[in-house]
């Protein structure tokens, strides 16, 4: 690869890389993000390569395997370009048929079309899709177009024009002021303006400054940082060039967790081209600004999340949090003044310099602008990662983009923020989302989970969940934090247990007073929300469990049992292979039963059962 | 213990003791866990206290001081999984190998193990078994996933 050494060479390798593509020519894109490979979309791949070479038509059809395209659920995806076909859950099997049908005579698959589950229609462009219809991708959407390891890709749709024209055109100040103007929020949870941290940061007495991206994406929950960071990198890569030249800083870190290898690969590959085209190193682009990124593998602790956590463990150490008397923008890494901000925030960046102040605030609420990516999971319909501007309600989220809830059951709560956060109830299911509009009710934005809950979701059970999660992650380094979340989910443990006593609803809330309190960083401060907007939403449910000793939603193991309803039971005997402790007895064609007494009720001779004849009391 | 090889280790991170993650995790995956002889000569080459390694070592949770399966079984408990019923899956699957988490069969061929979020949620319940992932798994499905690797062997 030739040197780019000044933006005149940028945009020359840019249009020769656009005058070398021709925008009509037919394109299979196959959807590569993690949830795709779970299912197989390596396999199809090459099902497409065999069936292209076999017509003799591999130089007239492009092959693009591409970053996450948000409906994982569906996979594997494919979108036919320029017609911008949409199937979906294809396989090996099907890729022949799509190359000598659709793509060489124009005849659509019907079966791989999506169904819109409420009118029955057959839906072609993925845009028509109610999943992506209802969204506004302005940066999630760009995974779909390109092939992460080819950095051609992202430059043949604009990219790296923003960091040109920082470096051409806006000094330093000029960058933040245009940063502060558009209202950007740290996506990580706390919400912090991006542009004032970053000024704070530019002022800060000393030399050598660092900016760092947050990829350590600890939330149980949310995967969006990671999908951003696989399928588009330069985005992500572009905003901390920007940053680090606004604040004065020549060397950055991206701390991704180590769970995320296609994450750790895909950004490493878009480093290398980086710096082999010259626009990471010295003198970039020809402005006289030096800057280097290096990427940190993170060890698999929630609590690295946090900025001060983070920084020690990229000095090598253990992940534990300090008093953030002096703030991390004076003293961080290294005890230099040092900007984090997570992915999605620095994939904003590009963006709003392209773009302008005026449009980036013009999408969004009062206080909280642009849009963001919410991974959508759980009891939903349609889960996967989904871009919506701030300020659309629940209701938009779960019902119009997500299809609702599975089964025909009934919505109960959506939980967001992860475990710092809490759970939102049904009545409250109108309310905008947005930062403030979040924290009002006892919950947060957090990184963007939003986990729907449904009838069958026990909510004693979610905060034990959380709390079970958090004391294990816990560093250890307050005591009210160690050993009060210990304390508290023994409480838990006990209600769902069927041990739970009268107060002890009472004796969580002290508790939570302390534990939130007393400890010295967010883990701890914000451990107790979990079960406090449980407490405040669905205190009946937990009175049920310490009262009746009953689990409303059949989850406590404890407390429920699994019967078989002779009415509906053909005797098949499916039961009774997949019961793991012999259980279920009965005569072949003849009712089953369960017996209590050896049922360990792990469910699985509810799932095996076709003839609903199996159900919880 | 193959010192040569740790030694290029080492060699990659310029022996900075700083990268010490980095170094442990390389390490781990090479010889699929941290060998206690591996550590204590990369404390010796790094001149780094024997105790501030195990530290690391102990505190993050991507290091295992024991020797892994040769399929180590990874079953997330994300929240996601979580509510589509992953604590049922993960009893299943102790039931099936006869071990508890942390532990490794007999036969050295499955140990086990969970991960808070492998943010493949929309695909939850997820198990990992090597670098295979199954989506929606459930407990009815849990033997002949597993068996399947037996029968791989």
């Amino acid at each position: 690869m030739k040197k780019i050494k000044t933006v005149k060479d940028l945009e020359k390798f840019r249009d020769a890389v656009l005058s070398s593509r021709n925008p009509d020519k037919p394109c299979i894109t196959i959807c590569s993000g993690t949830g795709c490979h779970a299912f197989g979309c390596e396999r199809v791949t090459q099902g497409f390569r065999d069936a292209l070479e076999m017509h003799g038509v591999s130089d007239t059809i492009d092959i693009r395997t591409t970053g996450c395209h948000g409906f994982c659920e569906k996979g594997p995806l494919v979108v036919l370009y320029p017609q911008k076909i949409f199937y979906h859950g294809v396989t090996p099997g099907d890729t022949a048929e799509i190359v000598s049908d659709t793509l060489l005579n124009d005849k659509i698959i019907d079966r791989l079309l999506y169904t819109d589950p409420e009118t029955g229609e057959k839906i072609i462009k993925e845009e028509d899709v109610p999943f992506y219809r209802g969204q506004m991708r302005l940066i999630f959407g760009n995974n779909g177009k390109i092939d992460p390891e080819k950095i051609e890709d992202y430059l043949a749709i604009g990219g790296y024009s923003a960091i040109c024209r920082v470096l051409s055109a806006l000094s330093s100040s000029e960058v933040i002021d245009i940063i502060k103007k558009s209202g950007l929020r740290g996506r990580g949870g706390g919400g912090f303006p991006a542009g004032v941290k970053w000024e704070s940061c530019r002022n800060a007495p000393g030399t050598a400054r660092y900016v760092v991206c947050n990829a350590d994406e600890g939330d149980p929950g949310a995967y969006m940082d990671r999908s951003l960071l696989e399928g588009n990198p330069h985005c992500v890569l572009e905003g901390m060039m920007i940053g680090a030249y606004a604040i004065g800083s020549n060397e950055g870190y991206i701390y991704v967790r180590n769970e995320y290898p296609l994450a750790v690969k895909n950004v490493g590959i878009a480093i290398d081209q980086l710096r082999k085209l010259g626009l990471l190193g010295e003198n970039i682009l020809n402005s006289g600004f030096n800057f280097d990124i290096k990427v940190s593998r993170g060890g698999g602790a929630f609590v690295c999340g946090e900025s001060t956590a983070l920084m020690a463990s990229l000095e090598g150490q253990a992940g534990e949090p300090r008093a953030k008397h002096i703030h991390t923008v004076e003293k961080g890494l290294w005890d230099k003044p040092t900007n984090l901000n997570n992915v999605e925030t620095w994939a904003n960046v590009p963006l709003i310099i392209n773009r302008g102040v005026e449009w980036y605030t013009s999408i969004g609420t009062e206080k909280s602008k642009g849009t963001k990516i919410f991974s959508l999971v759980g009891k939903v319909n349609n889960t996967g990662l989904v871009e919506v501007p701030m300020g659309m309600t629940i209701r938009e989220i779960v019902y119009d983009i997500g299809g609702g809830i599975p089964e025909g059951n009934k919505f109960k709560a959506v939980q967001t923020g992860g475990p710092s956060g809490g759970c939102i109830p049904e009545s409250l299911i109108d309310l905008p989302v947005d930062f403030d509009r979040l924290t009002e009710v006892g919950s947060m934005m957090g990184s963007g989970g939003m986990i729907v809950m449904d009838e069958k979701t026990c909510m004693v059970d979610i905060a034990k969940y959380f709390l079970n999660f958090l004391k294990e992650e816990s560093c250890g380094k307050c005591t009210t934090c160690r050993d009060g979340i210990r304390r508290m989910y023994e409480i838990l443990d006990g209600i769902t247990k069927g041990e739970g006593k009268e107060g002890d609803i009472e004796l969580l809330e002290d508790l939570s007073w302390v534990v939130s309190g007393a400890s010295l960083c967010a883990l701890g401060q914000t451990a107790p929300n979990p079960v406090m907007s449980t407490v405040k939403y669905f205190r009946d449910e937990y009175e049920a469990h310490i009262k009746e000793k009953r689990c409303p939603a059949g989850v406590c193991i404890a407390l429920i049992s699994y019967i078989i309803d002779d009415q509906k039971c053909t005797g098949c005997g499916k039961c009774v292979k997949v019961c793991p402790r012999s259980a279920v007895t009965g005569k072949k064609k003849m009712p089953h039963r369960i017996d209590p007494e050896i049922c360990i009720r792990c469910g699985a001779c509810l799932a095996s059962c076709r003839f609903d004849a199996i159900s919880v009391v | 213990m193959d010192t040569r090889s740790i030694d290029r280790i080492l060699k990659k991170y310029n022996h900075e003791q700083s990268s010490i993650i980095g170094i442990l995790q390389d390490l781990q995956e090479k010889e699929n866990y941290l060998p206690e002889k591996s550590l204590e000569y990369i404390s010796e080459r790094l001149s780094m206290p024997l105790t501030r390694i195990y530290r690391i070592a102990t505190f993050y949770n991507a290091f295992s001081l024991k020797p892994r399966g040769k399929y180590p079984v990874n079953v997330c408990l994300g929240t996601a999984c979580h509510v589509r019923g992953a604590a049922m899956v993960l009893e299943r699957i102790k039931m099936h190998l006869g071990i508890e988490v942390g532990e490794i069969t007999k036969d050295n061929v499955f140990s086990l193990e969970t991960v808070n979020c492998l943010g493949s949620c929309a695909l939850g319940p997820v198990v990992v078994i090597g670098n295979e992932y199954h989506g929606k798994m459930t407990s009815a499905k849990v033997s002949s996933t597993i068996d399947q690797y037996r029968k791989d062997l």
